[in-house]
């Protein structure tokens, strides 16, 4: 069956969660709908659904990588011209030490700030529903829901408070 | 939380994209006055690129004069930003909220000026970038990785690089208003910065985790390069000055009390520049200058100890200098107004709540805290390097030409510039974090008054 996507714009934090829940006795999941703010909300407050990730991998990763390539950089360059100073041996671990640990961190904060787009799911340039006056403190709820249930939908929504329904354009 | 008003989104999105869309005549005034500043500082080192280094007072046994102390010096400033950033953000510190993003602005800008002065100072700077990134593949001639001078570059470029992603992920949210208050092409390209974000629950709690893991990424950076900027020095065994174990940890606390004086410095100047009373308040203020009443503190701690640990070894080139700094004219006079300005008057007139509590005296002691710590620097090394050797020849001393005095002065508007350009563009203070403050804020009955109350999310 085909999916329609709509959204109700709230004033206030209470109807926006007023509104999900009456989604739910509509017999809608969590997972059907979401909302959109311009600021964050205590998790939870608004009824939204539990949001899993798995962010915390991606600085591991990045640190890994970033620490291979700061070794190899650094002893490669020491190897590739070995210049003997002292007696000393070729490749210095100290200042190796130094620059690798310069490395995993670069690394660790690019991963990270990857992980939290590929998480964020951004970037998104394909249209959705939106509304401008989001960023103006209205809250949007947004719901795919099946065309048979459209009304339903419309109907707590508006019962709940909605100031404005949209509707996704065909 | 006791001055704050509430304000409705409307309003904040008015007041703090203000600038964005319509900027003021007095904005331009000083846009245009610092623009010619910068101009002349880029003539001034052309001038001396195209002539050699002959033109600045840099002769032997002081190859190390204004461009270097200029760049500890900024680098100094960088350190406030993100690490007063990250630590509040880490505490959940509420007053925080208009601080943070200013902060990590002049941390990028200084580090960028920081990064100018090097790589001039060396007299050819097309020269200076090969030896310090391995790219010069056709000769197989590589940057030494022993040397102290590779190590710097290698943690400057990732604490600016870090810098930048921390303050890009941060205004992600905020693009997207203005993307929403924008039309045309400048709504075009908005919409690309902020990537479609939408403000799910998602999407701010991704933002939320993002706050507090670079947060906790970063303030190792932090910590790394400057003490890896002290490296520079300390790890120098000919100049006995120079060649001391508390340098790290005395540059990273130094760095700290110059860096937090400029951010203060830099929020009074926007709050006046674009109208923000109603965001940064006398409260932020009060609560940067007890932080600066234990940074100075413990940066005063630092200086006793290498100062002690100087002289106590009675190393004739160790003395030499200490005595050159405390009582050869114009050392000395230096040095007293270092000491005075950087602890003594700051320090004793942060101690009352009224000096803390007021914008001109806060600018006034956070302005004298960075004289006197750009005159520390300056101490540090032309003195180390005048009595770096008992048997030397040439004890000369070191008086800045007029070229490398207008290349000091065009890094302070440089910086001044690239900050407001950037006001001109992205906003200086996060609106989703002032919002939320409004959304977290309440009021509680105790007795018989209503105080305010923030709720605080673990």
């Amino acid at each position: 069956m085909a999916k329609k996507e709509l959204m109700g714009l709230f004033t206030d934090a209470g109807y926006a969660a007023e509104a999900g829940d009456a989604l739910e006795r509509a017999g809608l999941t969590k997972n059907d709908y979401d909302f959109l703010t311009d600021t964050p909300y205590p998790e939870g407050a608004l009824g939204e659904r539990h949001i899993s990730h798995k962010i915390y991998v991606f600085p591991f990763i990045g640190a890994m990588l970033g620490l291979t390539v700061a070794i190899l950089i650094t002893a490669g360059t020491q190897v590739s011209y070995p210049l003997i100073t002292g007696g000393k041996p070729v490749l210095s671990v100290p200042a190796m030490a130094i620059i690798s640990y310069e490395g995993t961190m670069l690394g660790a904060i690019l991963f990270t700030v990857l992980g939290i787009l590929f998480e964020s799911r951004l970037p998104y340039f394909r249209k959705r529903l939106y509304d401008d006056r989001i960023t103006e403190g209205y809250i949007g709820l947004v719901v795919e829901v099946d065309d048979s249930k459209v009304s339903d939908v419309e109907r707590a929504l508006t019962q709940a408070g909605a100031v404005e329904i949209k509707r996704a354009a065909a | 939380m006791q001055e704050a008003k509430v304000l409705s989104y409307r309003q904040i999105n008015k007041d703090l994209l203000g600038n964005i869309f319509k900027s003021s005549n007095r904005y331009w005034l000083i846009v245009g006055f610092l623009t010619i500043i910068v101009l002349g500082a880029f003539a001034a080192a052309g001038y001396m690129i195209n002539r050699g280094l002959w033109v600045t007072g840099l002769n032997r046994p002081i190859f190390w004069g204004f461009m270097i102390t200029n760049f500890v010096f900024w680098i100094g400033i960088s350190h406030a930003g993100v690490m007063l950033s990250a630590i509040l953000r880490l505490s959940k510190a509420e007053w925080r909220r208009p601080a943070t993003r200013a902060a990590e602005v002049l941390t990028i800008f200084s580090l960028m000026t920081a990064v100018t002065m090097p790589i001039i100072h060396t007299g050819r700077p097309w020269r200076t970038l090969y030896w310090a990134f391995p790219f010069d593949f056709q000769r197989g001639i590589w940057p030494d990785v022993r040397s102290a001078l590779v190590w710097d570059p290698s943690a400057i470029n990732t604490y600016l690089t870090s810098s930048i992603m921390f303050v890009f992920v941060a205004l992600i949210p905020d693009l997207a208003v203005l993307r929403d208050r924008s039309t045309g092409l400048r709504r075009m390209i908005y919409t690309v910065l902020s990537m479609g974000w939408r403000g799910s629950p998602r999407q701010w709690k991704l933002q939320a985790i993002a706050g507090i893991l670079l947060s906790a990424l970063i303030l190792p950076v932090f910590v790394s390069v400057h003490s890896i900027v002290s490296f520079d020095f300390s790890m120098t065994i000919s100049v006995k000055a120079w060649h001391s174990t508390i340098f790290a940890p005395y540059f990273v606390i130094g760095a700290v009390l110059s860096g937090v004086s400029g951010v203060v410095t830099v929020m009074i100047f926007i709050r006046w520049l674009f109208n923000w009373e109603d965001y940064i308040r006398r409260e932020h203020i009060d609560a940067l200058g007890r932080l600066l009443i234990v940074i100075a503190l413990a940066w005063f701690y630092f200086f006793a100890l290498e100062f002690m640990f100087g002289i106590y070894g009675q190393e004739g080139d160790e003395l030499a200098t200490r005595h050159m700094q405390m009582f050869e004219p114009p050392w000395s006079w230096l040095f007293l107004t270092f000491i005075i300005t950087a602890f003594f008057i700051p320090l004793g007139l942060w101690l009352f709540r009224d000096v803390r509590r007021s914008f001109l005296w806060m600018t006034i002691t956070t302005l004298l805290v960075n004289v006197g710590m750009w005159l520390e620097r300056f101490l540090i090394i032309v003195p180390g390097l005048a009595r770096k050797q008992g048997f030397t020849g040439t004890w000369h001393t070191y008086a800045p030409s007029a070229v490398e005095i207008t290349i000091i002065v065009g890094t302070f508007a440089m910086v001044l510039l690239l900050f407001l350009l950037f006001a001109k563009v992205f906003p200086l203070i996060p609106l989703f974090d002032i919002k939320e403050g409004q959304v977290l804020k309440d009021e509680i009955k105790i007795g018989r008054r209503r105080v305010p109350a923030v709720i605080r999310e673990d």
